[in-house]
């Protein structure tokens, strides 16, 4: 029993190598902006920390800068972290039932979207050990990159920059394909969010609308058009 | 401590609490099994639609040029396909983008 839990945090483990390496260059470079801007950086370090979300950080960065109040800046990162809740209620149907209060609340902080595509489409139902595994590269990748961004400045040289900046994405890939290759319903899905994100990047009129809502809106529209085209019922996989 | 100190300490506060009650509430208080059929088929595309509409288009614009990007994105895709490991993919489109950056310049 013990083995087989160390075997699932050390799993976590592994799945969270390439989020953690993603993340590097995106927090990377929230800490060149944040001190550039003129943020100190234990200021920096301590909003990565204790926040853990590209989006809503660089909103937030903008807002400081911009002498927000209190009340907006809590409205505007409900607005930009609203996916979490999606995301949230989605991994509370992936995780074993007996998980407790406490290890909740700490699976809770670090749901990112990576983190939960990952742990979401993980072939057994996770528990804290697996998640705890999985969240630690991607904690410690996203507080180095802090980090290092805001004290070295340009440290990394911009072609390794301009490298890992894929890095995501091309894990994105790897979580998406194999699925979408073997279940139609998946593809279409898939396909459906695709061609919306793009018809907000570069449909004139939809450029405006800012980067969590469209993935909100994007994503939602295609997994409602799935779960109405292809409601699966319980077991059917 | 100063005013702007703890001026940043609140913002730092707010940014924080808001952004975990949104990831803590549903994940605590949600035990039971969802039921309705269109719900959990909801659920279990979310996750799947949201990485979609993260990766394209914003691949295209996460290097420095959009033709090394299409090349790591193509060596992704044929990685994904043959279902490498995530790590494998993730290293091997960065290796790409690597490659095509110092060699493309060379060839234009």
């Amino acid at each position: 029993m013990k083995t087989a839990r160390n075997t699932r945090f050390f799993e976590g483990f592994q799945d969270g190598i390439p989020i953690g390496l993603g993340y590097l260059s995106v927090s990377f470079t929230f800490g060149m902006m944040a001190v550039t801007a003129g943020m100190p950086v234990w200021a920096a370090i301590a909003i990565s920390m204790t926040n853990l979300t590209s989006a809503g950080q660089f909103a937030g960065l903008s807002m400081i800068t911009a002498s927000a109040g209190y009340l907006e800046m809590a409205l505007a990162q409900l607005i930009i972290n609203l996916r979490y809740a999606l995301m949230s209620i989605s991994l509370s149907q992936r995780l074993e039932k007996w998980v407790k209060t406490p290890d909740r609340m700490g699976i809770s902080f670090g749901i990112t979207d990576e983190v939960f595509a990952v742990a979401s489409t993980k072939e057994y139902k996770v528990d804290g050990r697996y998640m705890g595994g999985l969240m630690l590269a991607p904690y410690f990748g996203w507080t180095l990159g802090t980090v290092l961004g805001a004290v070295a400045g340009e440290l990394l040289p911009p072609s390794v920059q301009s490298a890992l900046g894929i890095a995501i994405y091309g894990m994105f890939l790897a979580i998406v394909v194999p699925p979408a290759k073997k279940s139609l319903p998946v593809f279409v899905v898939l396909l459906l969010a695709v061609t919306l994100s793009c018809l907000f990047r570069f449909v004139p009129a939809l450029t405006g609308v800012s980067e969590g809502f469209v993935i909100i809106i994007c994503a939602g529209l295609a997994a409602l058009c799935g779960a109405i085209l292809f409601p699966e019922k319980e077991g059917e996989q | 401590m100063n005013q702007e100190t703890w001026r940043l300490i609140g913002y730092i506060l707010v940014m924080a609490g808001v952004t975990y009650a949104i990831r803590a509430l549903p994940l605590t208080l949600f035990r039971k099994n969802i039921t309705n059929v269109y719900i959990r088929s909801f659920l279990k595309y979310i996750p799947y639609a949201v990485l979609g509409a993260m990766t394209l288009p914003a691949i295209f614009f996460s290097t420095d040029s959009v033709i090394s990007a299409i090349i790591g994105l193509a060596v992704a895709a044929v990685l994904a396909y043959r279902e490498k490991s995530l790590l494998t993919v993730a290293a091997a489109a960065c290796g790409a983008v690597f490659l095509a950056e110092r060699l493309l310049p060379l060839v234009f």
